[in-house]
């Protein structure tokens, strides 16, 4: 059992220095603590994206492992089938990594994520969260909170972001968890153990964009810890989609602490911050209620 | 491969009935079946599939031969024809031989990514069910589907039988993994799919010496190292389209070799054209498809008739064997094309694809156009004497025009 509080990152020279993310950039750290854990025995599968920016241009690439660059809605679809064909030619034990953003997972995507999930397919998903569509431009998305400014909701974004990891905990998959770049340590725990296991490993990682949410190109770091401390973005796992452990959460820091942080919240009036803040409060209710349903096991019923 | 053949009889030299070989299995089989029949003798390794009327006969053939142990293959049930098409391409990137089927709005909605799979230079093969397409709704023969897809750089054969089709979904594996290009096996709905004729299932043993396994050179493989997909300058994109062209170029050659090897292990071949009774034809029609069965019968009787028409069959469209078809109609006066499928503003798309490729012939034939058993509808023999005999009488125009 690996100690969560207690891990040891253990970096394999997958990611180069040099890459072409902005300086700053969150997804980049990220990308670091993903491919360096996952290690050389690993296909990528990039869909458009800052990933795929970041990856390079041919005949470069920033990542030491063959890369596939897919279509935007196709990633899940596209590690399936390079996964069963690794499998029919006895090389299943090759990782599939899927790095793709929230348009591609949330939006688009999400179709063939479900489809690949409903199957059980064989790979580790890590959706890199910056809450809009930032490499063209910062749209909306399915992922961008209630309220943020975008260059297509410029006046604030009416509806929720969607809930992924729910999302895919209800397909019962092995292994769903949420991580941020603020806790590298727990990010490369979680990839670790989903890279050991078998089935559908979803992740989804929260990468500030710093010139889609309006922040300090040193503030990237301070900005994912502030989502997770003031309940914004809290830090779990659940596993066969009923086995809920929360690892970092609301601290009782009020949201405004992390709104004021950003440009795409600057617009907010107090009634709206308060929203919000009654939305945090209700949502990590119901998460920890999650962690304190117990329910015996049927006899009958076989888990995977 | 074991078969059940106790309940069958070989018989040979019946003109009717195709020709069998030791080892080889005569079976009643609808088109689609004889497809599932071939796909399984080519050995692909992952099949990812999406059901839809009229190709879900292959889907569910496919699944019953894997359930029986006679078919050893994963067989992917996907979410939709889009997913399938995604999986068959990172499959066969990742070094397997892969075969799927579909019809119709399932072809559509593979659009994006039969032009990812061409360029990616994925050596797939697509068995594809002629089917009308919405709006509105229906389930009708009509080649408007896969001919829409033209552009997509997918070779096309289209083929009038299911014997046809087995044969071809094998010779199209041959082909395309040897200019790395995908290949679409094309039927029409109901009067290939689904009806039955005897066909001669080729033996295991001799399939696998007429297609060698696949491992291609380049491949998704951390052992090697090599990567697919990324950006690239427009430089690079500029060769990469030449070079697919170039490959496609190459498609009409290696399909004829393709066919004359089958011919000399399996005793049947097609050739990317075909001349039926073309010798001193006034007329020639051109068609592809189911209607070229329809219109034997009718050459025949125009023949018998006294009037002298032929007809050329056109398997292989993309690439449209340009200077094939041109020695196969030197010195007719007119040419008349007969099709099931309208692309409004242009015609028949075969008929327009032939004019642009008889431009600059030197006594190039005239053409007409006609637009017959579009959505679907019958069309015997005795229509396509009319229009022969209407062809030959009248001055031609420049639109397709339609016909019932």
């Amino acid at each position: 059992m690996i100690d969560q509080l207690k891990y040891e990152i253990e970096e394999k020279p997958v990611f180069c220095s040099g890459h072409n993310a902005c300086p700053g950039c969150g997804e980049a750290l990220a990308i670091r603590y993903i491919l360096n854990t996952m290690g050389s025995n690993t296909i990528a599968v990039i869909p458009p994206s800052c990933i795929a920016i970041i990856s390079g241009h041919q005949p470069y690439s920033s990542m030491r492992i063959p890369t596939y660059q897919t279509t935007l809605e196709a990633s899940a679809a596209s590690a399936t089938g390079m996964k069963r064909s690794l499998i029919r030619q006895g090389r299943g034990d090759v990782n599939i990594l899927v790095i793709a953003g929230d348009g591609g997972t949330y939006d688009i995507g999400i179709q063939s994520l479900s489809g690949a999930a409903e199957r059980n397919e064989d790979m580790v998903y890590v959706c890199l969260d910056n809450e809009g569509y930032m490499n063209t431009g910062s749209q909306k998305s399915g992922s961008t909170p209630y309220l943020a400014s975008t260059s297509s909701t410029p006046g604030g974004k009416p509806t929720e972001k969607k809930d992924i990891a729910e999302i895919m905990a209800a397909h019962r998959v092995p292994y769903v968890a949420t991580a941020t770049i603020g806790y590298p340590d727990d990010l490369a725990r979680k990839v670790a153990k989903a890279r050991d296991m078998k089935g559908m490993r979803f992740i989804v990682c929260l990468t500030p964009c710093l010139a889609g949410w309006g922040i300090p190109d040193d503030a990237a770091v301070r900005v994912s810890r502030l989502a997770v401390e003031t309940g914004f973005f809290p830090l779990y796992e659940v596993e066969d989609g009923e086995h809920y452990t929360i690892n970092r959460g609301h601290t009782g820091l009020p949201v405004e602490r992390y709104l004021e942080t950003q440009r795409r919240f600057k617009h907010l009036d107090p009634d709206q911050i308060a929203t919000l803040q009654g939305q945090v409060e209700h949502k990590w209710a119901l998460l920890q209620a999650r962690t304190k349903l117990e329910c015996e096991p049927h006899p009958e019923y076989l888990t995977r | 491969m074991s078969m059940d053949t106790s309940n069958i009889t070989v018989t040979s030299g019946q003109s009717c009935m195709p020709p069998v070989q030791e080892g080889d299995t005569r079976m009643l089989l609808t088109g689609n079946h004889a497809v599932a029949y071939g796909a399984m003798l080519a050995r692909p390794q992952v099949v990812p599939i999406y059901p839809i009327t009229p190709q879900t006969p292959i889907a569910e053939k496919i699944s019953d031969l894997q359930l029986s142990g006679e078919f050893d293959v994963d067989l992917m049930t996907a979410e939709s024809e889009h997913s399938a098409m995604c999986a068959c391409v990172t499959a066969s990137l990742t070094g397997v031989r892969v075969f799927t089927a579909t019809a119709s709005q399932g072809l559509l909605l593979m659009h994006e990514m039969l032009h990812y799979a061409a360029g990616a230079r994925a050596p797939i093969v697509m068995a594809e069910v002629n089917r009308t397409l919405g709006s509105p709704w229906g389930f009708w023969p009509d080649q408007s589907d896969s001919l829409s897809q033209r552009d997509t750089s997918w070779i096309q054969y289209y083929c009038e039988s299911g014997q046809e089709s087995l044969d071809t979904v094998i010779q199209a594996f041959k082909v395309a993994e040897q200019v790395n290009l995908p290949a679409m096996v094309v039927h029409e709905a109901f009067y290939i799919s689904h009806a039955l004729e005897p066909v001669v299932v080729p033996s295991q043993e001799r399939v696998d010496r007429y297609l060698p396994p696949f491992n291609p050179e380049h491949r998704l493989d951390p052992l090697i190292n090599e990567s697919w997909g990324a950006v690239v300058n427009q430089d690079m994109y500029y060769r990469h389209r030449k070079e697919l062209t170039e490959s496609m170029a190459l498609v009409a050659e290696r399909s004829i070799q393709a066919d004359a090897e089958y011919q000399e292990l399996f005793g049947r071949s097609y050739g990317i054209i075909e001349r039926y009774r073309m010798d001193d034809a006034d007329l020639a029609i051109v068609g592809f498809g189911a209607m070229c069965g329809t219109s034997r019968v009718a050459v025949d009787a125009l023949r018998a008739a006294g009037l002298q028409v032929g007809l050329l069959k056109i398997k292989l469209f993309n690439p449209f064997p340009t200077e094939h078809v041109r020695a196969a109609i030197a010195g007719i006066p007119k040419l008349m094309v007969i099709e099931r499928n309208v692309s409004p503003g242009i015609g028949g798309v075969l008929a327009q694809t032939l004019k642009a490729n008889l431009y600059g012939m030197k006594d190039a034939p005239t053409v007409h156009s006609y637009l017959a058993g579009v959505g679907g509808l019958n069309v015997p023999s005795r229509l396509i004497e009319e229009l022969a005999k209407k062809a030959m009488a009248d001055e031609p125009v420049a639109e397709s025009l339609w016909q019932r």
